[in-house]
């Protein structure tokens, strides 16, 4: 088989600092991630799934365990500063807070940060600049200052941020966490279209079902533990094991597990919404042929 | 709070706005020499005659530029009366018990005037009401590249300039909703004297330091993950090059020295 793009091998993590028999977040976790997969990473708050994407970049060292970035270790210390700028390249970061990864006081400026980090000669910086703002629809705000911009305006630019250094796989660790609905759905739109139309792999981080609907794939994480891993109709079959870790699957794909379970013979997997009021739509059809 | 702007900066089209802001600091400094140069009536005119002229090609209104005076007026004031009642010359205007003025103190009275009006509004015009806070960052870190030789960090200087400006309507915004959400639970900013003042904001200043510090963590990881190393081996987006139409303000400003010089020693109306 060949290597995955990113494979992480008996990951345990402790954070130090709090007391010395802390438990630790991750427990021997094991995962791979392959090339343009969408996987989204579930989880109820303290499972892990934060520190999980911290390790993948490397911003925190694993107490033990492996984690490979196209086939390259990136768990070795001392790692040289190049390598180190290399692995952020290839794999970058979209956080929580919009407010707070937001460098410039020009939005053009801020999305220039990075590639102007790495070194990229002027002219190429304008062009990927205007290219990366087009692809997540803020072009028009280039010249605007970023504090007055809506918190899913703002998200996307940092997106824009992160596609300006070419990334092959972009982590989104709750990046929908403090926004609207309307912003939430802007940035997921965006989020979906870098993967199919781009390729980019997706590692989306988060805890909002809905969102990890629109996924290829859903890790479950519980106490630092992978539980459930597979396509989302897959995951949502497993209703009671998401329950125990304080997860609660789409109310449509609910919906349709009750009236399966009064009775009612709907076929077919459902996942988002949609799903829900087709299968529905196609039951009744049924019955009044 | 949305509607914050920090600095002076006034968005405008002209000449002033679109010189190269390295250049327009380098004028500031000399501007400054040059309005020390002033000894007589007619250099005096030429210095307030050269403040109304950068006011005129910055396309600034004239009020906003004497709105910005307004904070000095008593500044001027004072240093005007001080030399009115101080200086003691030869001509006797008025006299009564052991107050005396001169002739002479009222010249140098207005002198002092025209000087300090034509300081303000000429750095002004040149540097905040014609250039953005970043722009002027970014060339002043321009300016001192040089001493990075000497490993000064001007790169970091710069950096933290850039994000102390980036926050600014951030932290504005939090302490507003920090005071609101103190307000709703009684806490009372606008009574008291100025030690009860002060003591009521030491609960919005915690919460605010704390979170400032929260801040400042995030943004490092974020800054680390866009691949900030600092500024060894960066490019910038937009370089300036330094254009031919932006050398002529530095023969300008040349002769603008030398003309005050002459002036000087033409010795024309009142010499100080």
């Amino acid at each position: 088989m060949a290597e995955p793009f990113i494979k992480i091998e008996n990951l345990s993590y402790t954070y130090e600092e709090e007391d010395a028999n802390a438990s630790p977040v991750l427990k021997e976790l094991s995962l791979r991630i392959e090339k343009g997969e969408f996987v989204a990473v579930l989880g109820h708050n303290g499972s892990g799934k934060s520190t999980l994407a911290k390790l993948i970049n490397m911003i925190l060292l694993p107490t033990s365990g492996k984690i490979f970035v196209k086939g390259k270790d990136i768990t070795i210390e001392n790692m040289r500063d190049e390598e180190l700028l290399e692995l952020r390249k290839t794999v970058g970061m979209v956080f929580q807070n919009p407010d707070n990864q937001l460098v410039a006081t020009v939005v053009e400026d801020d999305v220039a940060f990075g590639p102007e980090n790495l070194g990229v000669p002027s002219r190429k910086i304008r062009e990927r600049v205007d290219r990366v703002l087009r692809d997540v629809g803020m072009l028009e705000y280039a010249k605007h200052e970023p504090h007055r911009l809506s918190g899913g305006q703002k998200q996307r630019i940092a997106i824009a941020g992160v596609l300006a250094m070419l990334p092959e796989c972009i982590i989104f660790d709750e990046s929908t966490a403090m926004l609207d609905p309307l912003g939430r759905r802007d940035v997921m739109s965006a989020i979906e279209k870098l993967n199919r139309e781009q390729g980019i792999t997706v590692i989306m981080i988060t805890h909002y079902m809905e969102e990890a609907a629109v996924a290829d794939r859903i890790v479950v994480l519980d106490d630092g533990k992978m539980i459930l891993d597979g396509t989302p109709s897959f995951v949502f079959e497993h209703e009671d094991r998401l329950r125990e870790c304080g997860l609660a699957i789409p109310q449509g794909t609910e919906l349709i597990h009750k009236l399966r379970r009064a009775g009612i013979s709907l076929e077919g997997e459902c996942v988002t919404l949609e799903d829900c009021a087709d299968l529905i739509e196609r039951s009744l059809e049924n019955k009044g042929n | 709070m949305k509607g914050i702007s920090f600095g002076q900066y006034y968005p405008a089209r002209s000449p002033l706005h679109s010189l190269d802001p390295r250049v327009k600091i380098i004028l500031t400094l000399l501007y400054i020499v040059c309005s020390f140069l002033c000894k007589n009536v007619l250099s005096y005119a030429l210095l307030l005659l050269s403040a109304l002229l950068l006011v005129a090609l910055g396309r600034i209104p004239l009020r906003i530029v004497l709105r910005g005076l307004r904070g000095v007026l008593f500044v001027l004031a004072f240093t005007a009366l001080l030399n009115v009642f101080w200086t003691s010359g030869e001509v006797l205007l008025f006299e009564w018990k052991f107050i005396k003025i001169y002739l002479e103190g009222i010249y140098s009275a207005v002198f002092i005037m025209i000087r300090i009006a034509a300081l303000i509004i000429g750095t002004g015009m040149l540097m905040t009401y014609t250039t953005t806070p970043i722009a002027l960052t970014n060339a002043i870190e321009d300016l001192l590249s040089p001493l990075k030789k000497l490993h000064v960090p001007v790169h970091t200087f710069a950096m933290m300039m850039t994000i102390a400006l980036r926050f600014i309507p951030t932290l504005t915004e939090e302490t507003d909703r920090i005071m609101t959400a103190q307000k709703a639970r009684g806490a009372d900013f606008s009574s008291g004297g100025l030690i009860a003042r002060a003591k009521a904001l030491i609960p919005v200043l915690i919460p605010l330091f704390v979170s400032a510090f929260n801040r400042a963590g995030d943004l490092a990881t974020a800054m680390e993950c866009r691949c900030y190393h600092g500024g060894e081996g960066r490019t910038r987006m937009n370089v300036r090059h330094m254009r031919f139409v932006d050398v002529i303000p530095l023969f300008l400003i040349v002769a603008f020295g030398a003309a005050l010089i002459v002036f000087n020693i033409l010795a024309i109306g009142y010499t100080l």
